[in-house]
C-alpha cells in the first residue's frame, strides 16, 4: 500500500525519546514502511545531535520533554534539522501552537490510524516535490527542500515562547552543547548574523537576531537598551551619563554597555526609577 | 496578627470625638464647683489626655498581650493599676501647677478670704478654692471616672481583639479546606493528566502487542492509583503506611516507563507505620523528586524514601533525588516545585518551618515534618 517506487530501507529515520516503550510502538508501527529504516533510536538530545549530525536523517520521530534539553532546545542546536514528527503527551492546547508548522504531531497514546495518516502525509508531500534528493546530489543547490526547513525555523519561534523554554538558553560551543540559566547571563551583543551572550562563563554565539531575544526574554528581567544589546538588569550596578543624550551602565562584571535615549526610558521603567 | 482598631482612621476619630466629649463634660462640672475657667479647662485637658494615652496604650497592646479567657480578671487589675497611675500623674502635674498660678493669685487678690474656702460652687469667684485641696477632696470620684474610662476600653480591646482573631482562624482553616481541595484538582488536572496518565497510556499501548500480560497489570495500577487519588479527596488524615503503600504503586508505574533506570528505597520504621499525616502530601514531593532526579538526567536514579519518628511527636520524612546541576538548578529557599507543598502545610499547620530542603554535592533532600495530633 506504500509508494512502489521509494526502494527499501531508502529513508532514514530516527527516533529520539527517552521512555523505551514509547520507541517500541514506533518502531512497531514502522515495520508497515520497508521503505523506512530506523538508522538509531536515542534517548535523550545529546545523544539525538550526535547522531542526526553523524547518519543525516530524513525524518525525526521526536518527543519533548526529555531530559537535560527538550526537544526544541535540540532542534535548535541543528544546523539543517530534517522534517519531525512529534510524539508527545504534551496537552493538545500547548501543542496546538506548532500545528501549523510541524510536518504533524502525535498525542500519547496514539493509534496505528493517526501514525500512518501523519507518515503518509509527511511521504506524499516528499514526493510531491519534483525528484528533490536525486536532483539535489547533481545540481548541489542547497535550496531545494524549503518546505520542511521554514517550517522547522517557523516551529522553533513559536516553541521558545512556551513557559518551558524561558528559563535557559541552549547553546553549541566547539562540538560541546552548554546550557546557560538566565540567571547566569551578563548582557546580549549583537555580533552580525549572530547574538554574543556574555555570562560568568565567558561568551558564547548563538545564531539569532536580537528581535529575537527581545521578543523572548522575560521583560522584567532583560531590557533591550541599545540597537545592539539587551541587558540583565540584576546585574546593574551604576548608570552613568555619557555624551549627550546617552548613558552608559556598569555591569557587576565591570564590562560597560551602551544605553541609548530610548533604551534610558526603558530601563528607568523596569527599574521602576 | 490583628489589626489596632486606633490605626484605623474611623476608630481614631471616633476616639477623639469621646475624649473631646469627656474633657468638655468635665469643664462644666469643675466650673460648676467654682473654679476658673482657667484652672477648670487646665485641670479637664490635663486628665483627659493622660486618660486618653493610657487607652490608646491598652488598645495598642492588647494585640500582643490578649489575656486568655480564664484569666479575664487580669484586665481588672491592669485597670485598677493603671487609673491609680493616672491619678498619680494627674496630681503630680496639676497640683504644683494651679497651686502656684491660680490658687496664688487668687488668695493674694482676696486675702484672708477662701484659705478655708469650701466648695458651695455657688458664687464664683467669690468663694476661692485651694486647688490641692480640691484635688484630694475630689480624688475617689475622679479614680471612679478614670477607672471607668479605663476599664470600658480594656474590655472593649480584648472583645475586639478575641473576635479578630476568632475571624483570622476561621479564615485560615475556610484557606486551608478550600487549598487542598483545589491543589488536589490542580493535581489531577495539570500535573497528572498530560505527563503521567498520557505516557503511562502509551506505556501501556506498546505493551499491548508484545507483552499483553505486563500491559494488563500496569493497567490494574494506574487504575488503583487513579481510584485512590479520586478517594482520598474526602478523606481527612491517612496512616502513614496507606500513603506509602499509594506512593508504591505510583512508583512501580513510573518503573515500567523508565525500565532498569529507575530504583526506589523505602524505609519506614516500624513505630511509624501508624502515623497519620494529611492525604496526598507525599505523592507531590516524590513526584517532584522524580521530575528532577529522573525527568531530568539519562543516568540511573535512585530515589529514596526514608520515615521516621523524631522527638516531639512528629513524623519526618526525608525524600532523596540526584539532579544535574548542570541542567537544572534548585532554587534557594523551597527548592525545585516545592512552593504549593509549603504553603499547604502553612495552612494546616500555621508554620513555615515544617518543610525543608537540603543539598548535598548531587543529592537534593526534601524533609517534611507533620506534627502529630495527640
Amino acid at each position: 500500500m506504500t509508494q512502489a517506487n521509494i526502494p527499501a530501507g531508502s529513508i532514514k529515520a530516527i527516533l529520539i525519546d527517552d521512555e523505551p516503550l514509547a520507541r517500541m510502538i514506533v518502531r512497531e508501527y514502522l515495520q508497515a514502511y520497508p521503505e523506512i529504516q530506523i538508522v538509531q533510536e536515542c534517548s535523550d538530545g545529546f545523544e539525538g545531535i550526535k547522531a542526526i549530525q553523524q547518519l543525516h536523517p530524513d525524518l525525526l520521530f521526536l518527543d519533548i520533554q526529555m531530559p537535560k534539553i527538550n526537544g526544541f532546545e535540540m532542534l535548535e542546536l541543528v544546523e539543517e534539522p530534517p522534517a519531525v514528527i512529534f510524539t508527545t503527551a504534551f496537552d493538545e492546547y500547548a501543542i496546538r501552537a506548532f500545528e501549523s508548522h510541524a510536518v504533524d504531531y502525535l498525542l500519547k497514546p496514539f493509534n496505528k490510524e493517526r501514525f500512518d495518516k501523519a507518515v503518509r502525509k509527511w511521504i506524499d508531500h516528499r514526493s510531491a516535490a519534483p525528484a528533490t534528493s536525486a536532483a539535489a546530489t547533481a545540481t548541489t543547490t542547497p535550496d531545494e527542500s524549503p518546505a520542511p526547513a521554514d517550517a522547522t525555523s517557523a516551529l522553533l519561534e513559536t516553541a521558545a515562547q512556551s513557559p518551558a523554554q524561558q528559563h535557559r538558553i541552549v547553546v553549541k560551543t566547539g562540538g560541546k552543547i552548554k546550557i546557560i540559566p538566565l540567571e547566569d547571563i551578563h548582557f546580549l551583543e549583537a555580533a552580525d548574523d549572530y547574538v554574543k551572550i556574555h555570562t560568568h562563563n565567558g561568551a558564547f554565539l548563538k545564531n539569532r537576531t536580537m528581535s529575537y531575544f527581545e521578543q523572548t526574554l522575560d521583560p522584567t528581567m532583560f531590557v533591550r537598551t541599545h540597537r545592539s544589546y539587551i541587558l540583565n538588569i540584576s546585574q546593574v550596578t551604576r548608570i552613568d551619563p555619557y555624551e549627550k543624550d546617552s548613558h552608559l551602565c556598569i555591569l557587576q562584571s565591570g564590562a560597560q554597555v551602551p544605553v541609548s535615549k530610548a533604551g534610558y526610558v526603558k530601563l528607568k521603567a523596569v527599574l521602576g526609577l | 496578627m490583628a489589626k489596632a482598631p486606633l490605626s484605623t482612621g474611623k476608630f481614631f476619630l471616633i476616639f477623639i470625638s469621646w475624649w473631646a466629649i469627656w474633657a468638655v463634660l468635665q469643664i462644666s462640672l469643675l466650673l460648676g464647683f467654682g473654679l476658673s475657667v482657667g484652672t477648670a479647662i487646665t485641670d479637664s485637658l490635663v486628665s483627659n489626655t493622660l486618660v486618653a494615652l493610657c487607652c490608646g496604650f491598652i488598645s495598642n497592646n492588647m494585640q500582643y498581650y490578649l489575656p486568655k479567657k480564664e484569666r479575664y480578671w487580669y484586665i481588672l487589675f491592669i485597670s485598677l493599676g493603671l487609673s491609680g497611675i493616672i491619678l498619680l500623674a494627674c496630681k503630680a502635674i496639676l497640683v504644683p501647677l494651679l497651686d502656684a498660678h491660680t490658687g496664688g493669685a487668687l488668695t493674694g487678690a482676696i486675702p484672708g478670704g477662701g484659705v478655708q474656702g469650701t466648695i458651695t460652687g455657688a458664687l464664683p469667684g467669690s468663694a476661692t478654692i485651694d486647688y490641692g485641696q480640691f484635688f484630694s477632696r475630689s480624688w475617689a470620684v475622679r479614680y471612679d471616672i478614670v477607672f471607668l474610662q479605663v476599664g470600658c476600653m480594656s474590655v472593649l480591646s480584648v472583645l475586639w481583639y478575641s473576635t479578630e482573631e476568632e475571624q483570622e482562624n476561621r479564615q485560615r482553616r475556610n484557606d486551608a479546606e478550600r487549598l487542598s481541595k483545589e491543589a488536589e484538582l490542580f493535581k489531577l488536572r495539570q500535573q497528572l493528566a498530560p505527563h503521567f496518565l498520557f505516557n503511562s497510556l502509551n506505556s501501556i499501548s506498546a505493551l499491548i502487542g508484545s507483552r499483553p500480560e505486563q500491559a494488563r497489570k500496569m493497567i490494574q495500577q494506574l487504575s488503583d492509583f487513579l481510584r485512590g487519588n479520586l478517594k482520598k479527596e474526602e478523606q481527612q488524615w491517612v496512616p502513614l503506611s496507606e500513603e506509602l503503600q499509594y506512593l508504591e504503586l505510583y512508583l512501580d508505574i513510573e518503573k515500567v516507563r523508565f525500565g532498569h533506570r529507575l530504583s526506589t528505597q523505602i524505609i519506614c520504621e516500624e513505630e511509624c507505620l501508624g502515623l497519620r499525616l494529611p492525604p496526598m502530601l507525599l505523592q507531590p514531593i516524590v513526584e517532584n523528586a522524580i521530575k528532577f532526579g529522573l525527568y531530568d538526567t539519562t543516568d540511573a536514579v535512585t530515589i529514596t524514601v526514608h520515615a521516621r519518628k523524631v522527638e516531639g511527636s512528629y513524623v519526618r520524612i526525608d525524600v532523596t533525588n540526584p539532579f544535574d546541576p548542570e541542567t537544572s538548578r534548585p532554587k534557594k529557599g523551597t527548592g525545585f516545585g516545592l512552593s504549593s507543598i509549603q504553603r499547604r502545610l502553612y495552612l494546616l499547620f500555621a508554620r513555615p518551618d515544617l518543610l525543608e530542603t537540603h543539598i548535598d554535592n548531587n543529592l537534593f533532600t526534601t524533609t517534611v515534618k507533620i506534627p502529630q495530633q495527640p
